[in-house]
């Protein structure tokens, strides 16, 4: 059975590509060695942003290579880098607060509420509406909002204002994580037993047993149930 | 993209049985009956996958073919032509990976007052940290503790592990989920702060950390912001392509390849650390992977030629759960949470074949056995076996809207195929998932090349012949502390030495005594996926 093809243009070029491919293994099927532009290969890395356009519609459409099929007359090119402001803090030192957001990024003010952001967010995420619980300073739902983000960059890429709002996303779910969430107990008591030493004598027992007791201890040991 | 209507009606059988399997628990397998499974069915007893090593310190060793191939090979670089009187980079603390391992590494030294160059070959944060999603290990709670965590990572692998990794491993595990947690990783946490745990395969204790299923991108992301923050230097699009020694075994640097302008650079430093992850992208037994681009091993090739020694690379782990329709994603993750929170694996029967929650090693096997001898898989239109992972199974026991809580990346990938998870099953044949093995290392990651440190993937022995879930986000970061710090008290005491290729001229006779060819190169860099039997004048075509 003849494979059905589909035209693509990558970067100009017109490609005959088998229909059903990923972006990404079409432009390897097309002979690209890819250096930028592909990453975890599975949705996760947002290393792969591309924009594209279909004939007869100006729209200017947005996808991660990996994820995206091609489509016949796809017209593409891949945005491998985008020289976003990127902020440097102490998470430490700062508050959870809309003071402390906009001292790190000013710009956070310019959002213009004009929505292309959650136009192109490849994962459907809304980000005009994280971006503007940000700048009510509810950092905790900046946090809930974003957090499914790869920073792939494409909402920066088109935002009129300048804003990056991945970079605002991820600071937003450190202030909350490190701040507002309340912290795990169990977990601060377990780190205080390790640091006394407390376990130190038993695991050094255990390095030192045979195999046969180990499988022994293995075989009968309880398992929390479900 | 939907089931085709063959898929469908076996999916019906799905359906059919899926209130019984409610309340049906799949025996679990005994020791004997799991041995059995796995020296018929596991890929690492199959005799054709494997050849031993001819050159080198694990000389005799059996490891895949495809891991061979790139060790048997040659240096990029002409030993006695290659030039190293001009330094481009003097450091103290040369880190090579930008994963989890190497940021949380490059970190630790810095911290510890270290000049510190990190370098990787793609960009900051591309590994396969950023694609773990089901979560981290760690015996924080109160009915568990660091010694039932180690009984469970030594038996996950077979008892064979390094003892006194594993208990760096379980002793460190608490340390950084806090240290994470500091840094402010997002956990998934109950109102009052308590960590949501759960089991994972081989687990006695729900003691599996999440955030979310984008466990590792969580990690990492707050890893890489972290290193921007502290203005650790990081060259991207630079991998090490080769180790520098002084002539007398210590490692002394390492020389960079800019991918985009082809030069090299030479690095020296007084320490340095690997941490460039496995080998899933050399495709070991031919099976698909649900690895990062950039897994060709290069860290092997390197520190082997230094002199390092590997160890359980004949152990490879495939997880059981990868994407085995549709076509696009073959190969992919289909986390293990997925059946953590309770889906089952059916055949196409629509029966249960296997208690899902078995180590890794031990489900894959049950799957090649379903789909290869008793011939109840699902076979797809192009040809692929599988069988069903009953995901809608999930919301049947805890209720609706929970895959879109707690899986909604693994939601949102089917979904882009048309494959609703809720309400469909999805299908799963084993991939290519772990590098078990790798160099050999102490509790403080050195090697037995003096000054040279290997933390993540690259390493091998603290999860024997298999590693269990939630121990390799664990074992970056544990490891990657460990060998920040170490590297960084070294570096103190260790004056810059003399920066030659010595090491890769020996290795190139041995090659050439071992009667080797010399026409492979290594290491790889980056997987040979371009197709190139394209005909001149066939593309790009004329519109």
């Amino acid at each position: 059975m003849a494979q059905e093809m589909v035209r693509v243009f990558i970067m100009g070029k017109a490609y005959e590509v088998p229909k059903g491919l990923t972006i990404m293994k079409a432009m390897e099927y097309a002979g690209y060695q890819f250096v930028r532009g592909c990453g975890c290969r599975g949705g996760f890395c947002g290393a792969c942003g591309t924009v594209y356009r279909m004939p007869g519609d100006y729209r200017i459409k947005v996808g991660l290579a990996c994820q995206t099929i091609v489509e016949d007359g796809m017209y593409l090119a891949q945005i491998p880098v985008f020289p976003a402001h990127k902020a440097t803090y102490d998470i430490e030192e700062m508050r959870p607060t809309l003071a402390d957001l906009l001292k790190a990024y000013p710009e956070l003010s310019r959002c213009l509420g004009c929505n292309t952001c959650t136009k192109v967010c490849p994962q459907e995420l809304d980000v005009m509406n994280y971006m503007a619980a940000a700048m009510r300073g509810d950092i905790a739902r900046t946090a809930d909002m974003s957090f499914d983000c790869l920073m792939c960059g494409l909402c920066a890429v088109r935002c009129p204002a300048e804003t990056v709002q991945y970079n605002i996303a991820i600071l937003a779910r450190r202030l909350y994580a490190r701040h507002i969430a309340p912290r795990a107990q169990h977990l601060a008591t377990r780190v205080q037993e390790i640091l006394d030493g407390k376990f130190d004598q038993a695991l050094d027992e255990m390095t030192r047993l045979e195999r046969a007791e180990l499988e022994r201890l293995y075989n009968e040991r309880d398992i929390e149930p479900e | 993209m939907a089931y085709t209507p063959q898929m469908i009606e076996s999916i019906r059988l799905v359906e059919a049985s899926r209130e019984r399997r409610y309340t049906e628990k799949h025996p679990r397998l005994s020791a004997a009956e799991k041995q059995d499974l796995l020296r018929r069915f596991h890929p690492d007893f199959r005799p054709d996958t494997m050849r031993p090593v001819k050159v080198g310190p694990s000389r005799g060793s059996m490891m895949p073919h495809e891991l061979v191939d790139v060790l048997e090979a040659r240096s990029r670089l002409d030993p006695d032509t290659f030039p190293l009187d001009k330094i481009d980079y003097d450091v103290d603390v040369l880190v090579v990976g930008g994963g989890g391992a190497g940021s949380s590494a490059a970190f630790m030294a810095q911290a510890a007052g270290a000049n510190v160059l990190q370098v990787t070959k793609l960009r900051l944060g591309d590994a396969n940290t950023m694609m773990a999603q089901g979560g981290i290990q760690a015996a924080d709670k109160p009915n568990d503790s660091p010694m039932i965590h180690y009984l469970d990572v030594i038996g996950g692998g077979g008892f064979v592990n390094k003892p006194d990794l594993v208990r760096a491993l379980v002793h460190d595990a608490p340390l950084v989920i806090r240290w994470l947690e500091d840094l402010g990783c997002m956990f998934d946490k109950d109102p009052d702060g308590t960590m949501v745990t759960q089991h994972g395969g081989g687990t006695s204790r729900k003691r599996m950390h999440a955030a979310r299923d984008y466990s590792g991108a969580e990690i990492m992301r707050t890893l890489r912001d972290e290193v921007r923050n502290r203005e650790i230097p990081v060259i991207e699009f630079s991998p090490a392509v080769e180790l520098l020694s002084d002539g007398e075994g210590r490692c002394t640097g390492a020389v960079l390849m800019n991918l985009e302008t082809r030069e090299f650079f030479v690095v020296r430093a007084k320490t340095v650390i690997l941490a460039t992850g496995g080998f899933g992208r050399l495709h070991v037994a031919g099976f698909p992977t649900t690895n990062h681009y950039g897994a060709t091993a290069d860290g092997l090739v390197m520190a082997y030629r230094m002199g390092a020694n590997l160890i359980f690379l004949d152990a490879t782990q495939f997880h059981p759960t990868g994407a085995a329709y549709p076509e696009q994603i073959l190969g992919l993750l289909i986390t293990e949470k997925v059946r953590g929170l309770g889906a089952q694996l059916v055949n196409v029967r629509g029966e249960q074949f296997v208690y899902p929650l078995e180590t890794r090693d031990a489900v894959s096997s049950a799957i090649l056995r379903e789909c290869h001898e008793r011939g109840t898989g699902v076979i797809t239109e192009t040809g692929q076996h599988g069988v069903w992972l009953d995901s809608p199974m999930i919301e049947h026991i805890h209720g609706d809207g929970t895959i879109q809580r707690a899986l909604p990346a693994m939601f949102r990938q089917y979904k882009r195929f048309g494959i609703d998870m809720r309400k469909e099953p999805v299908l799963v044949y084993p991939t290519l998932h772990y590098q078990n093995g790798g160099v050999e290392i102490s509790d403080d990651t050195s090697t037995c090349v003096e000054n040279l440190f290997v933390a993540g993937e690259t390493s091998g022995g603290v999860h024997g012949r298999n590693r269990l879930m939630g121990n390799s986000l664990l074992d970056v970061v544990v490891f990657g502390r460990r060998a920040g710090m170490a590297a960084a008290e070294r570096a103190r005491s260790v004056k810059p030495g003399r920066l030659t290729l010595e090491h890769v001229r020996r290795y190139h006779e041995e090659l050439d005594e071992a009667g080797i060819g010399r026409e492979r190169v290594s290491p790889m860099i980056l997987p040979p996926y371009a197709r190139r039997e394209t005909k001149p004048g066939a593309n790009p075509v004329v519109p």
